[in-house]
């Protein structure tokens, strides 16, 4: 196995969708020639060519229109969104189009060749619109798939689910993760299953739940809880819609106890659609308050940026008061 | 360079570093910069020349373009009494096409007619008329190969109809039942079919239009000769989907050709109050790409340009805009009332302008049409629509289970649960939800 980093991972993964779908297409902002302002598509375009690797131009709505079409012909249509904080002119075409393509059509057409990649959340000094986590926004729509890698590894083989999916998925990418992750990366195609949480760390006091660069605080926090000898269950999420509420609620079952991390402000946020749910499912095992350690109800800031996140002493203090209550 | 300059002195538009703004300076030493590292790949750019990509004409003159500068004809054929003009091109259309279109026309019209009569007896929810509109949808369909692809706006059931979508289909989607290729899931008028490459109508306005260039830009990849054709109206122009799709299917060179309808209005908004320039056809020019203006009630200039724009679009793998001219004489939909924003007077001029009449004239004097025949057909046809309306109207609606298929390809299990809760609620209240129960409900 090679050492990659996320990006790495990720090229990998579009580098093996290019050859083994002779007519799937990358394209975005800067995608082209640059291999993007990550240069994730470092060099696609030198081997497969400007027919299937390309420049688009600084039109969101008109590339994920076009990239629906493109999915609706037959082409893995690869659309990259350069940050999710830009994704909102392109909302039209998700949230009407490209989550209700099946539907409405009664299964005439579909979209599931289409997969947007786009770099979201903080931590990288980008202020309010290169930082934010945008969704929930998304999770209310039906249709849609949405998948947050939280390491390298995670991120090639949830591509290339993403990818082989024949329902559109909008795939998250940490980018203050991606040069950070690093890891033994295999060279070749993986799957990793999409609607499937994953339990990295058991333990029986408390479930700490989050998706994406956050799972990193989350499992810091729950260090910093074991020293203390409280043994805490770290669960990611992986797809947060559909969302596995089996694996979380058979952890909450055990534990008596849920902490769920976010990047994204408090209010309306995903983590209170799983607090509700879990809630429901799991009342009459739960030892204490579900409680949700997010980002403040503020726009994403810049100069007070550490202040603001989510960060694994403000999910610590969530576990000693989810212990003591 | 324009060779008039040369004896003056050179405007400053050749040394980049000394005329260019210090943000356009430093992105062109890091263009140079990367050149360096990687000139064969840059070089292909065409960056060195000409950065900005403009035609580079120049000019002492300080002059303005004026707005009405193209000042864009309107293409027509024949007269309202369907003969040729004197220097008109040739018509290409042979007899059989022509017949087919001109019975799509009159089957449209018959069905809407009945439809609309429907709505109002509040049979269906809601309908939409092509009235006006029938020429410019069904000769530019008929002008089109079978494989190419539809992407319309919601008032080009012609089109359709001309692709062969049977009656009993129509009438399955207006009544969203069982037999519905959509599953009862979208209002009336909504149709799609995968069979006849013709894609599911979307509310939302402006929506297929970036979605039509990539879809032929797929058709591209494949290089089978197929293209698109995407409609639209003159409203829906005002969309940001309409750039977008402009700019990305000619940057891109996507085969598709746009099929602006410009019919006067926008529900009650008058074209005047929805743009300033010359209508649609101008803007193709700013995107790039050649454009028309082509008489929507003329059938045989319609045909003539899209035929033409085929086959442009398909060679050169270039979009094409065309903008036709017509006027939408029915309300917008069964839920509009015209008399509100524009006279009678306003409307009776342009029925007398009718696209049917115009073409059945040109189709009599070529020897092509029998009027009686003619006449007992509408009869025949009228007929049929209303026994095809009886019996969709008696069909079952979609079963419960479609409530929750095709959000995904296969049945999340969240979805599932909140089935099997629905069904036991249902079974709870029989009376309160006939249609999937079977119970007779409390008002009946």
């Amino acid at each position: 196995m090679a050492k990659m980093n996320m990006l790495q991972a990720i090229n990998s993964a579009l580098m093996i969708a290019l050859e083994e779908h002779p007519k799937a297409c990358v394209f975005g902002e800067d995608v082209g020639y640059f291999g993007g302002v990550f240069r994730a598509t470092s060099g696609l375009q030198e081997t497969f060519g400007k027919s299937r690797v390309f420049n688009t131009p600084l039109v969101e709505q008109g590339i994920l229109g076009f990239a629906n079409g493109l999915a609706a012909q037959g082409v893995k249509a690869i659309a990259e969104i350069q940050f999710a904080d830009y994704i909102f002119p392109a909302f039209d075409q998700i949230v009407n189009e490209t989550a209700k393509f099946r539907y409405r059509s009664g299964n005439e057409f579909n979209v599931g060749n289409l997969v947007i990649r786009t770099p979201y959340g903080g931590g990288i000094a980008g202020g309010l619109y290169h930082s934010q986590s945008p969704e929930a926004y998304f999770a209310h729509t039906p249709g849609l798939k949405l998948v947050f890698p939280r390491n390298a590894y995670q991120a090639k083989g949830l591509l290339a689910s993403s990818i082989e999916a024949n329902d559109p998925v909008i795939f998250f990418e940490p980018k203050r993760l991606y040069r950070a992750s690093v890891g033994e990366v295999p060279e070749e195609k993986y799957l990793i299953p999409l609607d499937k949480a994953e339990i990295i760390k058991g333990g029986n006091d408390v479930t700490l739940l989050a998706w994406g660069a956050q799972v990193e605080i989350i499992e810091k926090a729950a260090e910093m809880a074991e020293k203390q000898g409280i043994s805490c269950e770290v669960i990611d999420l992986r797809t947060v819609l559909p969302w596995d509420v089996e694996t979380v609620a058979n952890s909450v079952i055990k534990t008596g106890r849920l902490i769920i991390s976010q990047e994204a402000p408090l209010t309306g946020g995903f983590a209170s659609e799983i607090s509700a749910t879990i809630q429901s499912e799991c009342f009459l095992h739960l030892e204490s308050p579900i409680d949700r350690v997010c980002g403040l109800d503020t726009p994403y800031p810049l100069a007070q940026e550490k202040e603001y996140m989510a960060d694994h002493l403000k999910v610590y203090e969530a576990i000693l008061r989810s212990v003591q209550y | 360079m324009n060779p008039t300059l040369r004896k003056g002195k050179v405007p400053p538009n050749n040394n980049n570093q000394a005329v260019y703004p210090d943000r356009e300076s430093f992105y062109w030493s890091k263009i140079t910069l990367v050149m360096g590292l990687r000139g064969s790949l840059m070089g292909k750019l065409n960056n060195i020349d000409n950065p900005n990509n403009i035609t580079k004409e120049e000019t002492l003159k300080l002059e303005f373009i004026s707005e009405n500068a193209l000042s864009i004809p309107v293409f027509k054929m024949m007269d309202a009494d369907g003969e040729l003009y004197d220097g008109a091109c040739h018509s290409s259309l042979d007899k059989d096409t022509a017949i087919k279109i001109y019975e799509t026309m009159r089957f449209i019209r018959i069905l809407d007619e009945r439809m609309l009569a429907a709505q109002r007896q509040g049979r269906i929810s809601f309908y939409m008329q092509c009235l006006g509109e029938e020429a410019a949808v069904t000769a530019s369909a008929a002008a089109l190969e079978s494989q190419d692809m539809i992407f319309a706006q919601y008032r080009e059931q012609a089109a359709l109809a001309y692709r062969g979508f049977e009656l009993e289909q129509f009438m399955h989607q207006n009544f969203s039942n069982s037999k519905d290729l959509g599953k009862g899931r979208q209002m009336p008028i909504h149709y799609g079919s995968n069979a006849l490459n013709y894609m599911t109508i979307s509310s939302p306005l402006g929506t297929q239009i970036p979605q039509a260039a990539g879809y032929a830009y797929g058709q591209k990849l494949d290089g089978n000769g197929g293209c698109t054709i995407c409609y639209f109206g003159e409203g829906a122009a005002s969309e940001g989907d309409f750039h977008a799709g402009l700019n990305m299917a000619a940057v891109h060179k996507a085969p598709v050709i746009f099929f602006a309808r410009n019919n006067g209005y926008a529900i009650s908004t008058p074209a005047s109050e929805q743009f300033k320039g010359d209508g649609i056809a101008c803007r193709g020019v700013g995107y790039g790409m050649k454009s028309i203006r082509v008489d929507g009630v003329d059938t045989l200039a319609v045909y003539e340009a899209v035929k033409l724009a085929r086959e442009y679009a398909v060679k050169n793998n270039e979009p094409i805009l065309i903008e036709s001219i017509a006027y939408r004489l029915a309300a917008h939909s069964s839920s509009d009332d015209p008399t509100g924003y524009r006279s009678k007077d306003e409307e009776e001029n342009f029925r007398l302008n009718c696209p049917v009449n115009r073409f059945r004239n040109y189709l009599i004097k070529q020897n092509w049409l029998d009027e009686q025949e003619d006449e007992s057909s509408k009869e025949t046809i009228r007929k049929e629509v209303l026994a095809a309306l009886k019996k969709a109207e008696v069909v079952e609606k979609p079963s419960l289970e479609d409530l929750i298929t095709d959000v995904y390809e296969e049945v999340p299990q969240h979805l599932r649960k909140q089935m099997d809760e629905l069904k036991a609620h249902i079974a709870k209240y029989p009376e309160h939800y006939p249609a999937s129960s079977g119970a007779k409900g409390e008002n009946h």
